[in-house]
């Protein structure tokens, strides 16, 4: 019989069920260790935790505004933690829906500048360009790892940067008006703000791509559990060698897997264009959400309402953050470091089983419910 | 500017950006030979070249010359990026966690830990103090050589300093018992245990060594370059590193030579101004060209080099 340790352990390796622990405890306690560690840093800081704290949370609440931007921060951030949590079950480590969500953006501001549609036509033409591009740009990396062998991290963090000073070029050279340093706006038949709601939240910036977003959760679902398509991609995941015995053309499954990734991260983007902006910048960093999508997956277990949970927490944590910068007058980056610390914790869950360990009463239990390895 | 200048100045910057390179990859093939994969190469760096900014500051304002607090700013990224390896060891050795999802955490941690330390330090400010950079020291005679005068023989202390490593950890690695146990340990930890070699403390001492070297990279970039920290001091540097192990197959001098290469494709971008032809070429694809040729040489190269066998994998004595 196989400790726990191992058997988490050869989950790990194969990259599958990364985190899906039995129990929500690990998460949680994670969590918590993650806010001490951000308290720790702030007092060596000279700042006062409770203060900074209060005024995050605080802020998500304060006014209808401050309210409906969250949930437009949380958006993106169930897109990118779809997309890598998507590749995730396949065995891949999706480090680049940063620069798929990059892509994203500029195939919807290609669509929605260039082109002069009806609405309905129009508006659901731009999003899926850009879940086209950001697909594209992550079959890249699908096919180089099925076909060359190369590891899929280096590669699609080279796509991230190529991707940045691409869509810049093509948004200097083609969208924009000289001398501009974001493109043209796009078409209001392509928007999909929701102007009314928006209205009634004090011009906080809603969209519909948020709908979007949950609907891509349900689909996430039915794609991986109730599809066979589904089934070859996690058995892929769970055991390559098992997969291609049984006659699954792994090669292939790992490109359509990288492409449905990038698709999620693509629409992220998008609607940070056509929701959101409604132009794309020039820029000499990426936003950000893609590598905020691997801590949501990783936070979120991989699983489709884990992940909409994460996406809340660090959405939540990031807008927040800018009030804790206010108030309190914390560098934002604490923020960056309680996500950090969250998903080392979740990584390294021994230490967070060590920590829980006195408060669990039941003898010959491990804090997760399962009984413990023998040692001697 | 005639050619012979052009070309000197061309070999010199490159030596400039390869330095950084190298020391990172000797990094992550030492941590990548004793089987424990090494993302967090980037954030390593990144760390190291915030303390190289800060030490170097804060030495100068404690009345240092520049050269002296230069060196402070060395031997502080060392320490810093160290402490960050150990935190990666701490977790992939002792709790065999995820390696790969362990170096991205570090990654996460080292920038954004630096960036809220320089604004803590810094009254807000989104970087550091500007630094004294090391100055360019010329090997007396060989200098004076046209051509390779310039392009090799000045050049900043610490690119002679990563050329003398190069050497070291390739003697090091395969010519002394220290070196075949931290191979061993990667390749069979199994084996290396048996005959009574510690796997962990091996595979500590690797890490804790990427943690010395990526340090010392990042703080080349900060100490002859940039002058300065700030978010995008370090980018991608550290995945390039790691591409150039995998492109020079897991040997010093491969690895270096791959690092050379790519720190070519970097300065090849400062010289785009220079020509009437390559004015034409839009910048942003001179940015890409080091990205798009670690792309092109790792679809071309992967297929023939090998890694160490236990990469990637925790060691537990107790499988079969």
């Amino acid at each position: 019989m196989e400790s726990p340790e191992k058997q988490y352990n050869s989950a790990l390796r194969k990259g599958i069920k990364i985190f899906t622990a039995d129990s929500a405890i690990i998460p949680i306690v994670a969590i918590i260790l993650g806010l001490i560690c951000g308290a720790i840093v702030m007092i060596a800081g000279g700042y006062n935790p409770l203060v900074a704290y209060g005024s995050l949370f605080g802020k998500l609440f304060e006014s209808p505004y401050d309210m409906g931007e969250t949930i437009r921060a949380i958006t993106p951030l169930i897109f990118t933690g779809l997309s890598v949590a998507f590749a995730f079950r396949t065995g891949l480590f999706n480090i680049g829906a940063e620069g798929q969500f990059v892509m994203g953006m500029l195939g919807a501001t290609l669509v929605g500048v260039k082109l002069d549609l009806p609405m309905i036509i129009h508006a659901p033409l731009a999003a899926i360009a850009g879940a086209v591009f950001g697909g594209i740009w992550a079959g890249i990396v699908g096919y180089l790892k099925a076909k060359r062998g190369v590891n899929e991290v280096i590669s699609s963090i080279m796509l991230n940067w190529i991707g940045l000073y691409f869509a810049n070029y093509v948004v200097g050279a083609a969208l924009s008006e000289k001398g501009q340093q974001k493109s043209e706006m796009i078409h209001e038949s392509a928007s999909w703000s929701m102007t009314w709601l928006s209205e009634m939240m004090e011009h906080a910036r809603m969209h519909a791509g948020t709908i979007v977003a949950l609907l891509c959760v349900a689909v996430f679902y039915i794609l991986l559990w109730k599809t066979k398509q589904g089934y070859e991609l996690r058995a892929v995941g769970l055991n390559p060698d098992a997969a291609h015995y049984a006659g699954m053309n792994v090669g292939r499954t790992v490109v359509k897997s990288m492409f449905i990734a990038g698709a999620f991260a693509g629409l992220g983007g998008a609607f940070e264009v056509l929701g959101v902006f409604g132009y794309q910048v020039i820029s000499a960093a990426s936003p950000g959400y893609g590598f905020d999508g691997i801590a949501v997956s990783l936070l979120g277990g991989n699983s489709p309402i884990g992940i909409l949970l994460a996406a809340i927490l660090f959405g939540g944590l990031t807008y927040g953050s800018a009030g804790m910068s206010f108030e309190a007058d914390v560098p934002t980056e604490i923020v960056r470091i309680v996500i950090g610390s969250i998903i080392f914790f979740i990584a390294s869950h021994g230490i967070v089983r060590a920590v829980i360990k006195p408060f669990s009463f039941r003898k010959g239990k491990g804090a997760d419910g399962r009984k413990e390895a023998p040692r001697t | 500017m005639n050619v012979i200048e052009v070309l000197g100045q061309l070999m010199n910057t490159t030596l400039v950006f390869s330095t950084a390179l190298i020391f990172a990859a000797l990094g992550g093939l030492l941590s990548e030979r004793s089987g424990v994969v090494n993302i967090g190469l980037e954030g390593l760096m990144t760390a190291g070249a915030f303390a190289a900014a800060v030490g170097a500051d804060y030495a100068a304002r404690g009345g240092m010359s520049g050269i002296a607090s230069a060196w402070v700013g060395l031997v502080t990224a060392m320490i810093f990026a160290t402490v960050f390896a150990l935190l990666h060891a701490v977790a992939t050795i002792t709790f065999k966690a995820n390696q790969v999802v362990v170096g991205t955490v570090i990654n996460f941690l080292a920038l954004g830990f630096s960036l809220y330390m320089v604004k803590n330090l810094y009254e807000g400010a989104g970087e550091t103090a500007t630094v004294e950079l090391f100055s360019k020291f010329q090997i007396p005679f060989l200098s004076d050589i046209p051509l390779i005068g310039e392009g090799l023989f000045t050049a900043y202390p610490t690119t002679y300093l990563c050329l003398i490593l190069v050497f070291v950890v390739w003697y090091v690695l395969f010519k002394t018992p220290f070196g075949l146990r931290l191979r061993a340990v990667g390749e069979h930890p199994g084996s290396a245990d048996t005959v009574g070699i510690s796997v962990k403390k091996y595979r500590y001492i690797g890490v804790l060594l990427s943690g010395v070297f990526a340090g010392l990279g990042g703080a080349t970039i900060t100490l002859t370059t940039t002058s300065t920290f700030s978010h995008n001091t370090i980018s991608g540097q550290g995945f390039i590193a790691l591409a150039a192990v995998i492109f020079g197959k897991w040997h010093p001098l491969g690895a270096a030579g791959a690092a050379i290469f790519f720190g070519f494709a970097q300065s090849l971008r400062n010289f785009a101004q220079l020509f009437e032809f390559s004015q034409q070429i839009p910048q942003e694809f001179f940015y890409m060209l080091p990205y798009v040729l670690t792309l092109l040489v790792l679809a071309a190269a992967v297929g023939r080099s090998r890694a160490p066998g236990a990469l990637g994998e925790p060691y537990d004595p107790g499988k079969r």
